[in-house]
């Protein structure tokens, strides 16, 4: 009965991984690579996981592995956004076709600054008001 | 088909097919964050075969190095965005 568990819980963990890698070669952009990535193999890894714990039934095997399974889980997440963050500002591009791009006109590359306004909106609204200054000097 | 069987001649070779086809990726990735992505994913397979394997085997104490495994795969990961993040700065 528990051969069965395995069989089923490392079957999927193996074929959630397999479609992790085809995703990471058939995605066109660095970052659905990682939003695919992340996701499925975080899964397959803590299914395949669990199959041993399904096999072996001992408590410190299981507190290991489920050890194992928190950090993952933890840190999978944190390296994901620490990537995507680091290509973004390095200037890796998006994919054609993608809609959304939030950060768009809001990181300054020169200083290498991240506003919640708008970059170049910024520029513009103190040149005017250097122009304003200059027209109507201050007492 | 015992259980043995099945890891042995299913579970491990498409982990395997998985392998090489993220090693692809990694050999011709067109940015190095890509290469990265396929770094990481590739330590993080490491961990399936190690999980996998320690059921073929009968070995529990294998699941020590799977551990050790996933803090350097974090580890890395870390190391490899600060250091492009600091690339870039002049």
């Amino acid at each position: 009965m528990t051969d069965i568990f395995v069989a089923i819980f490392s079957l999927s963990g193996a074929i959630f991984i397999l479609f992790a890698s085809i995703g990471l070669i058939r995605m066109p952009d660095a970052y659905l690579r990682i939003s695919v990535t992340t996701k499925a193999a975080t899964l397959g890894i803590g299914l395949l996981l669990l199959a041993a714990t399904i096999h072996f039934q001992d408590f410190s095997i299981t507190t290991r592995v489920f050890a194992i399974i928190l950090f993952i889980l933890l840190t999978a997440p944190i390296s994901a956004h620490l990537i995507g963050r680091a290509s973004y500002f390095s200037g890796v591009k998006l994919w054609k076709h993608s809609i959304m791009n939030d950060l768009e006109g809001k990181y300054d590359k020169v200083t290498q600054e991240l506003k919640s306004e708008d970059v170049e909106e910024l520029k513009k609204r103190k040149k005017k008001e250097k122009e304003l200054i200059k027209k109507k000097p201050l007492k | 088909m015992t259980l043995h069987e099945f890891i042995f001649y299913i579970v491990i070779p498409i982990l395997s097919i998985s392998m090489l086809l993220i090693l692809w990726r990694f050999l011709k990735g067109p940015s190095i964050v890509d290469r990265i992505i396929a770094l990481d994913l590739i330590i993080t397979i490491g961990i399936g075969f190690i999980a996998g394997y320690s059921i073929l085997t009968n070995r529990p104490s294998f699941l020590d190095v799977a551990m050790i495994l996933a803090l350097i795969a974090f580890l890395g990961t870390v190391a490899f965005s600060y250091y492009i993040q600091k690339r870039n700065k002049k």
